[in-house]
């Protein structure tokens, strides 16, 4: 197989189809071209193995977003289980059907849509295929209703591929994170299949009704029922905690995501400085919010009431924000760079996720707008934190000494070359 | 183009491709984000330009050698802001539900960049005639641009054209809505006009690639 994948390489060189070949190659086999001169010291963890880390760091919310989905579509119809048994009522076969027919086309329709787009691009542009759509890909069927038309979800690929990443010059170049850029394309354009009480839950679209009655099913997500004004989810902490709550496919597995962020911190690939600062600043905003409350400055029959004295802490176990804390916020091309950079850029997400969370009852999830917006900034917020540290550095020039001790002229001429 | 001299022929045909206003001089470009929502208000504003522009450059260019240079800018917005009140008055007086749609954009064609700049660049320096090829050109091609908009948003965002329903009735579930087509709710808002405009500006200019500025 591996020869005759070279052979083939061998046979399109030079020719049009050429990256797509070379693509296919190196993704299943090392290449068989040596280094023939100096020494060159070969990085183990090169783009691939970086996506592969998030990828297996992934795979566990794949995997309970798919049960997760059975689960909530039979308990919607035969209401919750009264003793909750986690192999008897969650680990079944059937909820795994339910997961394997829903989840699984958007994880194909996902990736087969973007690595096509990333192929042709590479065939226009002649430059090799980038493994970039590799972790999007498995991005996207996470962050979007289990319901989600698999022709939306192909439309929202082809535009958040093309105009969010290959316009800017591919992976690498672009501003925006674009599995975000997919998931906001959809909410702007189709936003009743992405809110609502109507499309967290399979089946509950097409009017699938309770057993024994004839109300259809509905599931809210606790954001959307707590922005409706209700005070009780009806969710115990431990159902938050654990994710047996309706929500976009992979993202309400708060226990899931911590261990793949802690996956992701020890392997190095993502930035534990975002996340640490992404999860203080929901924290303090959520705990202004609660300030505001218990001062009694808001009367209780103002809309924000509910979603401002909801616990503070608790902002991290309902919703996307934990998810795009570790998986969205940390991405190395669209992130800030420098350290300092990190704490800012990773603040303001969390502060702003819960702060268009609680005032802004259309987008009941802040997440992906906070991300994209602090996207934007954080090369501005690069550019100051790069500015600040050069002056700090030509202070202490200003009043360094410098040995051995010359004439006064020629510190000073050497000081003004190093500015 | 027996009718037209070659050089004539250019100023009308260079601003429709080569030399647009909008995807190449990137003027014009508020009211193209703001109205294209719907193709029957980027057709009624294309052809408001059209007169404005038309008939504003034939003024300008008659007025050039009696303008002091001094005061040149005042007397051209006098001449636009007169010419936007009459397209406006007509419209309030003859198509009353689309002036209420385009609202404050007609009046807006005052500020309109690529009016200013074509008095500025051509009418004060070419005779009527020339200046009325001019301005007749560069208004097409900013009707051109516009429609073009138009067209997409409208079609792909409400499923209409110039308000008929083209792709079958969103309500009652005919046509395309039939096979779960829905209507593209992100093609209405503004930011839309932009990425139009943008594609637009990415197919040109990948198709001529003389287009593209050094960077």
């Amino acid at each position: 197989m591996k020869e005759k994948l070279h052979q083939l390489k061998l046979k399109y060189q030079g020719k049009k189809m050429a990256p797509a070949f070379n693509a296919l190659h190196t993704f299943l086999y090392t290449p068989n071209e040596t280094t023939h001169s100096g020494g060159h010291i070969r990085g183990a963890d090169d783009l691939k193995r970086t996506m592969n880390t998030v990828i297996m760091a992934l795979v566990p919310c794949l995997l309970f977003g798919m049960f997760n989905a059975g689960y909530q579509h039979y308990s919607a119809i035969n209401g919750f289980p009264a003793n909750f048994d986690l192999f008897e009522h969650f680990l079944t076969w059937e909820n795994f059907l339910v997961g394997i027919t829903t989840v699984l086309p958007l994880v194909i329709v996902s990736y087969g849509v973007g690595l096509a787009i990333e192929f042709l691009f590479a065939v226009i542009k002649g430059h090799e295929v980038e493994e970039g759509y590799l972790v999007t890909g498995m991005l996207v069927p996470l962050i979007v209703p289990v319901d989600t038309p698999l022709w939306m979800l192909a439309v929202a690929v082809v535009f958040g591929v093309v105009i969010g990443k290959e316009v800017f010059g591919g992976t690498g170049m672009n501003i925006l994170n674009p599995a975000l850029t997919i998931r906001a394309f959809l909410f702007f354009a189709y936003p009743t299949w992405m809110s609502g009480d109507k499309v967290w839950v399979h089946g509950a679209k097409d009017g699938i009704t309770q057993a024994g009655s004839t109300d259809a099913i509905s599931g809210e997500t606790v954001l959307g029922y707590l922005a409706q004004g209700n005070t009780d989810t009806g969710y115990s902490l431990a159902d938050m905690f654990y994710g047996f709550i309706p929500g976009s496919v992979g993202e309400t597995s708060t226990l899931l995501i911590i261990l793949g962020g802690l996956f992701l911190i020890f392997s190095k690939i993502a930035s534990w400085r975002i996340m640490l600062s992404a999860v203080l600043g929901s924290l303090a905003m959520g705990l202004i919010f609660n300030g505001i409350v218990d001062a009694g400055w808001l009367p209780e029959y103002s809309k924000f009431y509910t979603l401002m004295s909801f616990p503070y802490w608790q902002h991290l176990l309902v919703g996307g924000l934990i998810f795009g804390v570790v998986f969205m916020a940390t991405d190395p091309v669209t992130g800030s760079q420098t350290n300092k950079g990190k704490w800012i850029y990773g603040f303001l997400i969390g502060f702003m996720s819960v702060m268009i969370r609680v005032f802004n009852p259309g987008y009941p999830e802040g997440v992906f707008l906070a991300i994209l917006l602090m996207n934007v900034f954080a090369p501005t917020i690069d550019h100051y934190v790069v500015k600040g540290n050069i002056k700090k550095r030509l202070k202490r020039l200003k009043t360094a000494t410098i040995y051995p001790k010359v004439s006064d002229e020629e510190v000073d001429a050497l000081k003004t070359e190093t500015a | 183009m027996a009718l037209l001299s070659k050089k004539d022929a250019n100023l009308i045909l260079d601003p429709l491709a080569d030399n647009n206003p909008i995807t190449i001089q990137v003027l014009g470009i508020c009211s193209a984000l703001a109205i294209t929502a719907e193709l029957k208000a980027s057709v009624v504003m294309a052809i408001s330009v059209l007169f404005v522009l038309g008939v504003g450059n034939v003024v300008i260019s008659l007025l050039r050698n009696v303008i002091p240079a001094k005061i040149r800018i005042i007397v051209q917005l006098v001449v636009v802001a007169a010419l936007v009140i009459i397209v406006d008055q007509v419209l309030k007086a003859f198509a009353y539900e689309l002036s209420k749609t385009l609202s404050v954009f007609v009046g807006l064609i005052i500020t309109n960049c690529i009016i200013m700049g074509r008095f500025e660049a051509f009418a004060l320096g070419n005779g009527p005639w020339k200046s009325f090829l001019d301005g007749i050109g560069n208004a097409l091609g900013y009707g051109v641009i516009l429609v073009i908009v138009g067209f997409f948003r409208e079609l792909l965002g409400s499923g209409t054209l110039f308000g008929m329903k083209v792709l079958g009735d969103p309500v009652a579930k005919t046509g395309l809505y039939a096979l779960g087509y829905e209507n593209n709710g992100f093609m209405i808002i503004p930011p839309a006009a932009l990425i139009v405009v943008g594609i637009i500006i990415w197919v040109q200019r990948s198709r001529n690639r003389a287009l593209i500025e050094e960077a």
